[in-house]
């Protein structure tokens, strides 16, 4: 086998491999993110929103604010002028329900209700740098308030915008957003807004039935759905997932935000830590060194060229001494000191001027 | 931080315009305090939801760390590289670097909801996956490592010469952990930004944007060396050695020279990345004009003023470059954490600073001018202590 041949099998069997790879995920049930390293978690808990089937009625934002204890609203639950305008999570409210269609606020056909979607892989977690939040196995994200110190960095990562903040707060200002009921997930219960929903337009199960009943919608009335899953795998997969009639931005989600988890548009920026921590004291070492070795050869090359001008020099100043010596003829000590001392000084002087 | 110090510029026999302004401020700012850590973040800040961060973030903490970059760059031209001229300018810049970090971390007080639980990721629970996570370490080990640079000054004005001489033979490893450690951290500001694409005007975003910011760090740290010893001179001209003023213009030209290099080699990168993501098509609307200002306005030009100051040895050319440098990288900032973030948002849900928030940031500022100059009336930062004369 000639290296060209042995090149070619190489590559032959890389192809192979990354084929069969491709070969296995298909096999699989695509019920996680298809992507390197979120695993999917097909046993935890998600709940499907349709949007055909939501009326906007708001018991949902009723039951949520009951089972957490929320403040009072500014508006009450029956009052459809909240549908004048889009509104987003806020610290006293975790879900809401915004009309996209442009029927009479509450006349409506076109409703979704917005909360935390429980990433698989979640923007905040990865963001946090106290570890506040955490992806639970029954599908939760979690916020621990204890740890929190309020920098707000989740807010920012989030694609979703829906964490809030207590500004108002002096003392012990917290992140607030959906638990997904977690508290009634432990016990194997549907979260309040699900159970409440009069028109079963959430549906409560394990992700991997959810995906399958979302399918089922769409191939039983594919009329009525766009053939897309929201949450499928959008930012990595998410454990609330959404059916709609219409486009997905115009029912206010935006469908540019990829298939990637959060934390892999940093792990590449975080990755060079190790790699300049390694390599810079290398370099900079490296530099001082050259800097170093220049100057000791610069200080080098000057001291052998003084002692050769003193050696130039030194002929001269014998001829001198000599001069001096025949006419007192006698062995002036200080006088050759006073000489010896001269040509240095004529050396020094000349390497100066040279040198500059 | 600042209530130990601002007595002094309060002092009757001390009324001088700076003084008297600065009190000004100092008592606005205490109010500021007072008010924010009882009324929460919504009684002095436009804070809301959809902008958890503001200008505390913006200016105190991205211009911050970015403008005090010139402790890095001093102290790497002058112990690692050799370029011995800039010695002089060392001690100033190490200050300079030492009290803006601390400020930014002072600062951050403000910001942050819950200010005594600012070590919690360092010594509680570290989140390691996040990017604040380095920042937050390599800003609190390098806050040390500026301490441990900065000390030799007061030690010398204290007269404790043992400690001193141990601290300058640690220079070196100083100086080689601070150029590592803001290596990192200067790059992490930028990489902050890098979880949030779909948020992010694509003009400004980009996987490239710590290397943006890193390499952006060290231009702002040479102009503000430079800016910084432009003021010094008026404050300090009586106290500066002879080294120090015969080392000042080649500090100056040094510094310019390279700072024209490298806003240069920015300039390039910077254009490459609209190649490489194709945003031509962004250039002529409202956030390319604001995109080719800040290229064209505040990077091309200050860096051929730069290159024309060195030319013509025109001082005070390059001293003004040095401030357009200097604005430009503050709109640079801006425009990545405020103007680029949330683009897609209708105008009348954008943020814009509440004047409270504006206060403090004077108030942190003014609060580094006075530690500023008390520290330099009272150490050798711009003369050689008599007793170490030519002992570096």
């Amino acid at each position: 086998m000639n290296r060209r041949k042995f090149l070619g099998a190489v590559g032959a069997a890389g192809l192979t491999v990354a084929g069969a790879g491709k070969v296995l995920a298909a096999d699989k049930q695509v019920t996680g993110a298809s992507i390197k390293g979120v695993k999917g978690l097909p046993d935890s808990y998600a709940v499907l929103f349709d949007c055909n089937r939501c009326i906007g009625c708001r018991q949902c934002e009723d039951a949520c604010n009951y089972e957490q204890n929320l403040p009072e609203p500014d508006v009450d639950f029956w009052d459809t002028g909240v549908f004048e305008r889009r509104r987003r999570t806020d610290w006293k409210t975790y879900t809401i329900v915004n009309q996209y269609d442009d029927k009479p606020p509450g006349a409506g056909q076109l409703y979704r209700k917005t909360q935390c979607m429980h990433c698989m892989e979640p923007a905040c977690a990865s963001s946090c740098f106290v570890r506040a939040f955490a992806k639970r196995h029954d599908g939760a994200v979690t916020y621990d308030a204890k740890m929190c110190v309020g920098c707000r960095y989740c807010m920012m990562a989030c694609p979703f915008n829906i964490p809030a903040y207590e500004y108002h707060i002096a003392s012990d200002p917290l992140v607030t957003k959906c638990t997904f009921c977690e508290h009634r997930l432990e016990k194997d219960e549907e979260p309040a807004c699900v159970e409440i929903c009069p028109t079963r337009a959430m549906e409560f199960g394990t992700r991997q039935e959810m995906l399958r009943e979302a399918r089922r919608r769409i191939v039983e009335k594919p009329d009525s759905y766009v053939e897309h899953i929201y949450g499928e795998h959008e930012m990595g997969g998410t454990n609330w997932l959404y059916l709609s009639p219409v486009p997905f931005e115009q029912v206010g989600m935006r469908m540019d935000l990829g298939t990637k988890a959060a934390g892999e548009f940093t792990s590449g920026a975080l990755g060079g830590v190790p790699l300049i921590t390694a390599l810079w004291p290398v370099f900079l070492v490296g530099a001082y060194a050259i800097a170093k070795r220049k100057e000791k050869y610069a200080k080098e090359d000057r001291d052998k060229y003084v002692s050769q001008l003193i050696a130039q020099a030194g002929p001269e100043a014998g001829r001198r001494l000599a001069e001096r010596l025949s006419k007192t003829e006698k062995l002036d000590k200080a006088a050759i000191e006073e000489e010896v001392r001269k040509a240095l000084d004529e050396a020094a002087a000349k390497t100066e001027r040279e040198g500059h | 931080m600042s209530n130990q110090h601002h007595p002094d510029t309060g002092r009757s026999s001390w009324i001088t315009p700076f003084n008297v302004v600065a009190f000004i401020i100092v008592l606005i700012g205490l109010y500021l305090t007072y008010l924010r850590f009882t009324g929460g973040l919504a009684a002095i800040t436009n804070l809301d939801d959809n902008y958890p961060w503001g200008i505390w973030i913006s200016f105190d903490l991205l211009c911050g760390v970015a403008l005090a970059a010139g402790g890095y760059t001093t102290a790497a031209a002058c112990y690692v590289f050799g370029i011995h001229k800039y010695h002089a300018a060392v001690r100033p810049a190490v200050l300079t670097a030492f009290l803006g970090y601390a400020l930014v971390v002072f600062a951050l007080h403000y910001d942050v909801g819950q200010p005594w639980r600012l070590a919690y990721p360092i010594f509680v629970q570290p989140g390691t996956t996040s990017v604040l996570y380095e920042v937050g370490l390599c800003v609190f080990l390098y806050l040390t490592v500026l301490f441990l640079e900065w000390l030799p000054a007061p030690l010398e004005a204290l007269k404790l010469k043992r400690v001193r001489n141990i601290m300058i033979k640690l220079t070196f490893v100083l100086t080689v952990f601070g150029i590592i450690l803001s290596t990192m951290h200067q790059s992490s500001l930028g990489a902050l930004y890098l979880i949030l694409p779909s948020k992010m005007h694509p003009l400004w975003f980009s996987s490239h944007l710590p290397i943006y910011f890193f390499i952006s760090s060290m231009f702002a740290g040479l102009s503000m060396v430079i800016f910084e010893s432009t003021l010094s001179h008026r404050w300090y001209h009586k106290k500066m050695d002879k080294e120090h003023l015969e080392g000042t213009p080649h500090v100056t030209f040094g510094f310019a020279k390279a700072a024209a290099w490298i806003m240069g080699g920015y300039f390039f990168i910077k254009f490459f990345g609209v190649v490489l993501n194709a945003n031509w098509a962004y250039l002529p609307t409202f956030y390319g004009m604001i995109f080719s200002l800040e290229m064209l306005g505040f990077v091309a030009l200050p860096a051929l003023l730069y290159a024309k100051g060195v030319r013509t040895r025109n001082i005070k050319l390059i001293r003004w470059t040095a401030v357009l440098a200097v604005l430009g990288i503050i709109f640079n900032r801006f425009n990545v954490s405020l103007v680029a973030y949330n683009y897609h948002l209708p105008s009348e849900d954008k943020y814009f600073p509440h004047i409270g928030e504006i206060g403090i940031t004077i108030f942190v500022v003014t609060v580094g001018l006075i530690l500023f100059k008390v520290i330099g009336n009272n150490t050798p930062i711009f003369y050689e202590h008599p007793d170490y004369k030519g002992s570096h």
